[in-house]
């Protein structure tokens, strides 16, 4: 075995899980904030991606378009908290599930209606190609691009922490996400919060879509990357931000060097199962996910 | 003024305990019985048994499947599709490889793999719950497409994975026409659902519910969880084989393993909820709404494009299916979250008032 080899496709599935993490964190925080398993997180990113790309094609300067895509994702994630969701509260987790799927019809119906089905190509200004001086030094062939996206995912991760930490909504949201009645009854106001919620969970999508986009490009295909984080999820926990990162890199890494090592041995093509797999055995060792909550049954 | 049970009276335990002891409801149940093996397959035409009512029949053996284990049970499940794909595939080899089994044996024994495939993707429900177990049952639907397609032995060698269902015949009775094929479907469908109505009343069915309401407090009153939560993935499983392997033989004839993918599952999920979770008729509900749905906007669609003389393109069209589907998804959840049965039960009540207001 080639040790360069091994840790290129190493490094390689570190981070590509992080991509998975990014999509996983939109399905965090409003797990954790109202215990909604919001499934159309997929649909969101596609959405975000698209109406970006769109834009940009259509001659919107590029941080115009940002901040555009911006504004309709938060207006997005409002309505559908606004909408969909408040008149579903107290209903089964099951019932708000499936209209959550109920929804990723309706966005992915909807991007392609106003934006048209064609993929796109998304240029950020970095290339996804391998770092001439780590190959050069080391034989290893890391893509340029996957670093950036780290980095960007790195940044996301501590502005969120940051404004969970620091600022007033942030605490807010910590609070209800801890206990809704105890949050409710020190006045905190529910709706704001999820309103909030459902917003950031919607810049979440868009920089997911961005980097997704830059990627594979725009495309149908990007709403299932939502299947992808949602191993990622149960392997780090649905209510933990640390776990969807930590799961993220675990599923990457495991699932890059399978392929590498175990795929020529069963005929290829295992990406699709094998995240699944890792994740369901150590669910069987710990329930609840890395970081999760503890379930605690009570008769 | 119709529907009351006034005077019926109950003389016996085994009177008490029928499956419908109302005799409105008998007679209901009868008439239906009787349109839909005769007055059916003599009026319906081609196009409607075979595009119509024959996949009717099988998504609505298939929701079964899923309620029994969703619905009655408690265990949310996203592979369903995935054990269709296995029934379908497994009644092909055993047509195939053992011709002197007959058609009927076949389909149960593909059931009894379906089955046996749900025990080992269950398994992990005895220590995970809630959307947990979901994901973990995603875990099933991916692997046993990417098994199909890869395993020539399931598929004969077929290079693309696609099979051609064999000619259906039973004690050389060839099913060959397409309301021939909706009457054995029916007949498998009628005698399935019934057995899943008895087998909810038994005591299986009860200790399904126990542990849906609050597994720990079912354990603690002496519930086996192992055994019960197997059983019905086990269940479960059987029933969506052979509605796999309906839909196979009865409903398209050729498949490939992309016909069974998370897409259908999720419309599964779709028709237990719109119908009713927890509740036979509301599997069947819930399968006609589906089926009849897309049909109905397309129609729709068609009759507006019509008058307003607005040609509005393919794509476009599809894409407002997609968003009109989901919407009303999204608003069934919102107006009835109980979803079609309830509606049914709600206007029987009110049926039995009828009327006088008390």
């Amino acid at each position: 075995m080639n040790v360069a080899f091994f840790f290129e496709v190493l490094i390689g599935g570190l981070l590509a899980g992080v991509m998975y993490s990014l999509v996983a964190l939109g399905f965090v925080l409003i797990y954790k904030a109202s215990g909604v398993f919001n499934f159309a997180q997929g649909a969101m990113v596609f959405f975000a991606a698209l109406t970006f790309v769109s834009l940009v094609e259509r001659g919107v300067n590029f941080w115009l378009a940002l901040l555009v895509t911006l504004a309709v994702m938060v207006v997005l994630g409002m309505s559908i908290e606004r909408v969909v969701l408040r008149p579903l509260v107290n209903q089964p987790p099951i019932t708000l599930f499936m209209a959550t799927i109920g929804l990723t019809f309706v966005l992915e119906g909807l991007s392609q209606l106003l934006w048209g089905s064609q993929p796109h190509g998304l240029d950020l200004g970095i290339k996804d190609v391998p770092m001439e001086w780590l190959a050069n030094s080391t034989g290893m062939f890391i893509s340029q691009f996957d670093l950036f996206a780290s980095g960007i995912a790195a940044v996301l991760v501590a502005t969120l922490a940051l404004f969970f930490q620091y600022t007033r909504i942030g605490r807010a949201l910590r609070a209800v996400a801890d206990d809704h009645q105890a949050a409710q009854a020190v006045g905190i106001p529910l709706k704001h919060i999820w309103a909030i919620v459902w917003a950031v969970a919607g810049f979440v999508a868009l920089v997911a879509g961005l980097m997704w986009g830059a990627r594979n490009g725009v495309q149908f295909a990007l709403t299932f990357i939502a299947l992808k984080a949602l191993p990622v999820l149960i392997l780090g926990g649905f209510e933990s931000v640390l776990g969807a990162i930590v799961g993220g890199l675990i599923i990457g890494a495991t699932e890059k060097l399978a392929e590498v090592y175990i795929g020529p041995m069963v005929g290829g093509g295992i990406e699709s199962w094998f995240a699944y797999v890792i994740a369901l055995l150590f669910l069987l060792a710990r329930p609840q996910g890395l970081f999760g909550e503890k379930i605690i049954d009570r008769v | 003024m119709l529907y009351r049970e006034a005077g019926q009276f109950k003389a016996t335990y085994a009177a008490d305990q029928q499956i419908f002891p109302i005799r409105q409801d008998r007679i209901a149940i009868a008439a239906l019985l009787l349109v839909a093996f005769v007055a059916v397959p003599l009026l319906a035409n081609q196009y409607w048994l075979s595009a119509i009512l024959t996949p009717f029949l099988i998504f609505a053996l298939a929701a079964l499947g899923l309620n029994i284990l969703t619905g009655y049970a408690g265990q949310l499940s996203l592979g369903t599709a995935a054990f269709m794909a296995v029934g379908a595939f497994m009644a092909y080899n055993f047509v195939l490889r053992m011709p002197w089994l007959g058609v009927i044996p076949s389909f149960i024994l593909a059931g009894l793999c379906a089955a046996a495939v749900g025990i080992v993707f269950g398994l992990p429900s005895l220590r995970i719950k809630g959307f947990y177990l979901a994901v973990a049952t995603l875990a099933c639907q991916f692997f046993v497409l990417w098994a199909i397609q890869r395993i020539g032995w399931i598929t004969n060698n077929s290079p693309s994975g696609v099979i051609t269902a064999q000619a259906v015949e039973i004690l050389g009775y060839a099913f060959d026409t397409p309301a021939k094929k909706y009457l054995l479907t029916l007949a498998i469908v009628a005698t399935m659902a019934l057995l899943a109505k008895n087998l909810m009343r038994s005591q299986t069915g009860r200790a399904f519910m126990a542990v849906r309401d609050m597994d720990v407090a079912a354990s603690v009153i002496g519930i086996p969880m192992m055994k019960t939560k197997l059983l019905a993935f086990a269940i479960s499983s059987f029933y969506c084989g052979i509605a796999g392997a309906l839909y196979a033989y009865t409903y398209l004839g050729t498949v490939e393993p992309e016909a069974f993918t998370l897409d259908l599952s999720f419309r599964i999920l779709f028709m237990i909820i719109i119908g009713g979770v927890g509740s036979i008729l509301g599997s069947f509900l819930g399968a006609g709404f589906i089926i009849l749905m897309p049909i109905f906007l397309s129609v729709l669609f068609g009759a507006v494009s019509h008058a307003t003389g607005i040609e509005v393109s393919h794509a476009v069209l599809s894409n407002l299916e997609l968003m009109i589907f989901g919407g009303l998804i999204i608003f069934f959840l919102i107006v009835e979250p109980h979803g079609l049965a309830r509606l049914w039960q709600i206007a029987k009540e009110k049926l039995r008032l009828w009327p006088f207001p008390h």
